[in-house]
């Protein structure tokens, strides 16, 4: 065991435990911004009480993404300061940037949101929800600039002289062509979360039998939310297909378990026996899918793992440069088949509900509770795939990950704080599952008027 | 922008947000460590949270920007202190996490266990920050191990220099009575009185540890030749700032007491920068391995970025970061909370219509 691993377990922990919180506030903070909306220009309790419910559930949800957060920022340095050291003029930026135009942003606005209900007019007030959502999602939005840039670095130089990356082109580094799809991909993820999400609420209280016709409607903003951002999901996760087979075509071979350049390429839906292209005991294939889906054509060529090794070793020298490819090829199938079940799934409710039919389909209600965790799973799966499939390099062809680790910390010094953070990040897991259970099961509550709504919302 | 000397002007700009975040989160940590002491009942302790929920967020954003302009200007300052810190920082950040949630869910359950361990959480989540920040910067300033590739290369406890730890004292106990004169400003009633009282028996140990701390900086800057200002006037102002608490306190110009203990926190903090400066990170092992604003910054191109960035955002966010202040300028009362939440953990709404 080295530190090395620790580390890494570290990193994907932190990291995976972080995202579970952050989509449901990117997607729910919009939702929550058009509740309060409505209810600003329609008066209506109705809507006031939806903004207090769904507004509570967020707070309880935002204060994880914030806290789980600033250990992301802190152990690029603590635990990967040789990472830190070499891209640092490239990578900071976007993450200065973050804190300066987002963080700042949502978070000031978020104390004036929960805190300010009396203290300034409700139009007023209903600008600070709409901050926090834009604070949010450009927050999304510069991570994913950084992110990006490891995945496909753009607009740099090595300088050998002082051995690190240097920035040539801050606008390569926020236009990077895998930026854009990956951002649109990632938002339309947490719009999926928050709006199975609020149809599981929903859900549970028609099921109840409280406040059934408020919550038909609130059952049809998930619904909508949900089918909506599923399907443009097959979109955006498309378009990253194709653009990962050109960038990191190792990543795409490595999801298929591909050893053998093809052309055309079929797609596998699932596999049994050994993924190492040895044995395989048991293969189920659509033709020419993996060929469309990559290249948009039919005959177009998939290159193979075996082929991306000898063509990394010539290029880079010996070594090992696969990807886990059990890891990779299952991720990249849970995401997608969680996907698909969701699409069917928000398909059939809505389906229901124009029929008039949601609220007498008590299995499908009951159904929709658990729902709400696949869009988490799937969100999960899709960051380690992408992580994952990036190995054995940190930033793709350019540093080994293996070559970011920080010299100075032991192994007992990661294995403690790999420890403390597990430690307290399943704790306050319970404590925010229960939380939010408690509170999406107390339903509308009393609060008729935005006043009463602030009352309920401060600490 | 040739014209400016770009890493110095980034030096400058980090230590503003560092000291802009130990005044302001300096009087969240005091707040969090006096909850305890001056509260008589569970609706005390909420107006004390209460006088810094809308404002210890955004507070700690300060820090997260200061650790990002440092990754952005000075990649080799951050990636030093972070791995060389590294078990102070854990304990900082697990303690920040308890903290940040604490506020947040203490009142969701009307269950006194709940809630007190909540407020075990705020305690602890204040005291152990305010400690460690002050070893840290006190033990930047005094160097630790570094080697010739910038790797540190000492244990934990080569951080615990006894001019560390009396570094950290100063922080733990000043931020201590900055949060308890910020209390005076902030509640009403009886906890004003309280706060007052606290403040007044918490300015022995800050004035001391205060004194004692820039007397030593100053015998140290005389002593070593590898300092860069010799900022005579800041630490003296900063010994005048503390002096004047107690005579403020004592005339219950509470106002007045607050910016004197906030321009301590700054003076005391701007003497350590203005000591490092021009290095960044100091090296115990010798001092041609210091880690300086040349040797440790990013390209121009990149610090010119950067700076485009903050010149366009920074006033934007101190502009709205002040409006918030303003907004919440009230002190807390009771009223908001008392003959509130009574509702028990299946209670319906009644938990939350603290009207």
């Amino acid at each position: 065991m080295e530190a090395l691993e620790l580390a890494r377990w570290q990193f994907g922990i932190t990291t995976v435990y972080h995202f579970l919180f952050v989509p449901l506030t990117i997607g729910l903070a919009p939702l929550v911004a058009i509740m309060q909306t409505v209810a600003y220009r329609t008066d209506d309790e109705r809507w006031w009480r939806l903004t207090k419910l769904f507004g509570k559930l967020l707070l309880i949800n935002f204060a994880m993404g914030v806290v789980t957060g600033i250990v992301q920022e802190f152990q690029f340095g603590m635990n990967w300061s040789s990472y830190s050291r070499f891209v640092g003029d490239i990578f900071g930026a976007p993450l200065a940037i973050e804190g300066l135009a987002a963080f700042f942003l949502e978070s000031t606005f978020l104390g004036l949101w929960i805190f300010g209900w009396r203290r300034m007019p409700r139009g007023l007030h209903l600008a600070t929800i709409w901050l926090v959502a834009l604070g949010t999602w450009a927050s999304a939005y510069f991570i994913l600039a950084a992110n990006s840039w490891m995945q496909n670095p753009v607009g740099y130089a090595i300088n050998e002289e002082v051995g690190r990356a240097e920035l040539q082109s801050i606008g390569a580094v926020l236009t990077n062509a895998n930026l854009g799809w990956m951002f649109a991909h990632t938002i339309v993820a947490s719009l999926a979360t928050a709006g199975f999400f609020v149809l599981a609420v929903a859900a549970y209280h028609m099921l109840k039998g409280n406040d059934v016709r408020i919550f038909r409607g609130t059952a049809a903003i998930g619904l909508i939310t949900a089918l909506g951002a599923t399907g443009i999901l097959g979109f955006t996760g498309h378009e990253q297909a194709q653009l990962k087979t050109d960038l990191q075509p190792m990543k795409i071979a490595a999801a298929e378990a591909q050893y053998e350049t093809e052309s055309p390429a079929s797609w596998s839906v699932f596999a049994i026996g050994s993924l190492d292209g040895e044995e395989l005991l048991f293969d189920v294939r659509v033709p020419y899918l993996l060929s469309v889906l990559a290249t948009n054509s039919l005959e177009g060529e998939v290159e193979g793992i075996n082929d991306l090794q000898s063509q990394a070793v010539a290029e880079h020298g010996e070594g090992d440069y696969t990807p886990n490819i059990p890891v990779a090829y299952w991720t990249f199938r849970v995401m997608i088949g969680l996907a698909m079940l969701m699409l069917a799934f928000g398909a059939y409710g809505l389906w229901q509900l124009r029929r008039g039919r949601l609220e007498s389909s008590t299995r499908y209600l009951r159904y929709a509770i658990p729902m709400a965790v696949t869009p988490f799973v799937a969100s999960s799966a899709g960051w380690i795939f992408t992580e994952m499939g990036r190995q054995p390099w940190v930033v793709q062809d350019v540093l080994l990950t293996a070559d970011g680790v920080s010299p100075s910390v032991s192994l007992g010094e990661v294995a403690l704080s790999l420890a403390g953070y597990t430690a307290i990040y399943t704790i306050l897991l319970v404590v925010n599952v229960g939380l939010i259970l408690k509170y999406a099961r107390q339903g509308l509550g009393e609060e008729r008027s935005p006043e009463d709504v602030g009352d309920a919302l401060q600490y | 922008m040739d014209f400016i000397d770009l890493p110095a002007l980034w030096f400058l700009l980090i230590a503003f947000l560092f000291l802009g975040y130990f005044f302001l989160e300096g009087f969240d940590f005091g707040v969090g460590m006096l909850m305890p002491a001056v509260s008589r009942d569970d609706v005390d302790r909420r107006v004390v949270i209460n006088t810094i929920g809308p404002v210890w967020d955004a507070n700690e954003v300060w820090l997260i920007v200061a650790g990002g302009a440092m990754f952005a200007a000075f990649p080799e300052w951050y990636a030093t202190l972070f791995s060389a810190y590294y078990l102070p920082l854990l304990l900082i950040l697990l303690a920040l996490i308890a903290r940040g949630v604490a506020f947040e869910y203490r009142s969701k359950r009307d269950d006194p266990t709940w809630r007190a361990r909540w407020d075990q959480a705020i305690f602890w989540g204040s005291a152990l920050p305010a400690l460690l920040w002050g070893v840290a910067f006190a033990g930047i300033l005094n160097g630790i191990p570094i080697d010739a590739d910038r790797e540190f290369v000492g244990g934990f406890l080569d951080l615990l220099h006894p001019y560390a730890l009396l570094g950290g004292l100063m922080t733990l106990s000043l931020f201590l009575l900055h949060g308890g004169v910020f209390l005076t400003l902030k509640t009403s009633g009886d906890l004003v009185e309280r706060a007052r009282a606290y403040a007044r028996r918490l300015w022995w140990p800050a004035a001391l540890t205060t004194a004692g701390f820039l007397t030593w900086s100053y015998v140290n800057a005389l002593t070593q030749d590898d300092f860069g200002v010799v900022p005579d006037l800041v630490p003296i102002l900063a010994l005048v700032s503390i002096a004047s608490v107690s005579w403020l306190l004592r005339e219950g110009r509470d106002g007045f007491a607050f910016l004197a203990t906030g321009a301590t926190i700054l003076l005391t903090f701007g003497t350590i920068f203005a000591n490092l400066f021009p290095r960044v990170m100091v090296s115990s092992t010798d001092p041609a391995f210091d880690l300086t604003i040349r040797n440790a910054s990013s390209t121009d191109y990149t610090l010119t970025i950067m700076t485009w960035v903050a010149l366009a955002l920074t006033p934007v966010v101190l502009a709205y970061q002040a409006w918030s202040y303003w907004v919440f300028r009230n002190r807390v009362s009771r009223d908001r909370f008392v003959g509130a939440s009574t509702g028990g953990d299946d209670g319906e709404a009644g938990e939350d219509a603290s009207g």
